[in-house]
């Protein structure tokens, strides 16, 4: 089902190139102040909280990655659902036989948005080489378990925000939270003060998306943090599907 | 066009303020959750350069801790009051033909969107503000101006405010000969993060990097009023860069009327 949600999202972008062009170079000059920033803050100190140059470049990747991933599909999906409550379009897609939730959170594919899944990918790779470590298969599968993690956390996490539509239905800009406490995770959280750093683990779970995987791809995850990062995104999931299903009750209720 | 008698254009202030306090207070949410994003960057920021300085011990390039708490809360105060947001509108404003009715109208488009900013400003200053002094508080931050400081920081901010919203305004001209004008824009944005000093204290960038910033307006737009008001600057500094602002700002003036001048031009003949 995400496959053709891709596709009908690939025949869509397709017809728009031109798109494709503002897109990378938005990506790039993202790409350039978060490099130029390290770059800036590195011309002055050789370790920021414990974290190296290169690490720092790495969670860079991962940001821009998890970013991309949110911004492909998530993001679009959340909002159109959102509009649907509002409009009421949303019948359309309840009535399909198929299991509403997943239907609706692949329900938009922004394709173009892929570069930056492309960009922070190469740059993953690009500073692994220059940390010139040998990066275990046992760390690329943390990373990989972590990142998936991660990833279910945000989408759990998105998909309770926009089931607040159900009730709540001017919201249009409640996805913006997320997107402005995103940003913060340009950084380890572990520089914060604790309660930014605990909001950005457990109010807006930033951290679990983007710290830990890079913590694991290099080498520097406490077992602990990987268990309570899968317990957590299981959590997460069941949480979010309970609350879906709630607010998908007071739905129908409405409606009729 | 020409001009209105003064005090007709103060009647049309008056009605746009209006006009604009109740407009905002209609998304008074959107308005709550752009400010929490507004307030989170200098936190970021604050936080990453004090790490910087707590691990070079104590300072970095004459940066204190509280240092960068003062510099990075008066500079969301300044970003914050100089900033203009027309130049993501034009676009949409030529294509949709939404000039034509600012056009008809017997006073430059520039008021519109000039009565637009500076309501918008006072409302979230009174937000801003004492989000502020409770960053200030806080992180502790080291700011005790002398008087002659205060005094300079108000014409260095008004003029500040002056060039960028002339400089914004005729960088968004661009929308009447080009089509797509985001990828200006973005990279427009991404010479102020780095030049004005968003990112890090100019003095803390590269000697080039400097110098860029100094010559073209971008310091003059935000950097300096923060550096005026927390003692960075020599009198002699602070009085060139009053002269620096002046400068550009006529330059800004003057590239402002001949570029609308060429661009309406250009947009009356594609919309005929």
């Amino acid at each position: 089902m995400l496959w053709l949600s891709f596709r009908l999202g690939a025949l869509n972008a397709i017809q728009y190139r031109a798109d494709f062009m503002v897109q990378l170079f938005q990506s790039l000059i993202g790409l350039g102040i978060a490099l130029g920033g390290i770059a800036v803050v590195f011309s002055q100190t050789d370790q920021l909280g414990g974290w190296r140059q290169e690490e720092l470049i790495a969670l860079i990747g991962v940001f821009m990655l998890v970013g991309g991933l949110i911004a492909v599909v998530i993001r679009p999906s959340m909002e159109q659902l959102m509009e649907g409550v509002r409009l009421g379009t949303l019948d359309f897609t309840l009535t399909k036989p198929a299991d509403a939730q997943v239907l609706v959170s692949v329900k938009r594919v922004e394709i173009w948005r892929l570069v930056e899944v492309v960009l922070g990918a190469a740059l993953i790779v690009l500073a692994m080489v220059q940390l010139g470590e040998r990066v275990s298969l046992e760390r690329v599968a943390a990373f990989a378990v972590t990142m998936l993690a991660g990833v279910a956390i945000v989408y759990s996490f998105l998909l309770i925000l926009s089931t607040l539509a159900f009730w709540l239905v001017r919201l249009e800009n409640i996805l913006v939270i997320f997107h402005s406490m995103y940003e913060a995770g340009r950084w380890p959280v572990g520089i914060y003060p604790p309660w930014l750093r605990a909001t950005l683990t457990f109010v807006v779970p930033v951290a679990f998306a983007i710290t830990v995987p890079v913590e694991a791809l290099v080498g520097r995850l406490e077992p602990a943090t990987l268990v309570g990062s899968l317990l957590l995104a299981v959590a997460f999931l069941i949480a979010s599907r309970w609350f879906w299903r709630l607010g998908l009750r007071h739905y129908t209720g409405a409606s009729a | 066009m020409r001009g209105l008698p003064l005090r007709q254009l103060v009647d049309v202030y008056r009605a746009k303020f209006r006009a604009e306090i109740a407009l905002q207070f209609a998304y008074r949410w959107a308005l709550a959750i752009w400010l929490l994003g507004l307030l989170l960057q200098p936190i970021v920021y604050l936080v990453v350069w004090t790490t910087v300085a707590r691990s070079q011990g104590g300072t970095v390039g004459g940066f204190s801790a509280r240092d960068f708490a003062a510099y990075f809360t008066i500079f969301m105060v300044v970003n914050q009051l100089t900033f203009t947001w027309h130049y993501w509108e034009f676009e949409w404003r030529v294509r949709q033909g939404f000039f034509s009715p600012l056009l008809l109208r017997p006073i430059h488009p520039l008021h519109n969107d000039l009565a637009e900013n500076v309501t918008f400003k006072l409302l979230t200053f009174t937000v801003v503000a004492p989000v502020a002094v409770l960053l200030l508080v806080t992180f502790n931050a080291s700011l005790n101006p002398s008087p002659w400081q205060v005094l300079a920081f108000l014409p260095a901010l008004v003029f500040a405010f002056a060039l960028r919203f002339l400089l914004e305004w005729t960088l968004a001209l661009a929308a009447f000969w080009l089509t797509r004008v985001t990828a200006i824009n973005q990279a427009y944005y991404l010479a102020v993060v780095f030049l004005s000093g968003q990112m890090a204290p100019l003095e803390l960038l590269p000697e080039a990097v400097q110098v860029i910033a100094a010559v073209l307006p971008f310091r003059w737009m935000v950097a300096f009023p923060v550096e005026t008001v927390l003692g960075r600057l020599s009198p002699m500094e602070v009085a060139v860069g009053l002269a620096a602002q002046l400068i550009w700002i006529g330059l800004a003036l003057g590239l402002l009327r001949f570029g609308w001048r060429a661009g309406v031009r250009r947009y009356s003949a594609v919309g005929a």
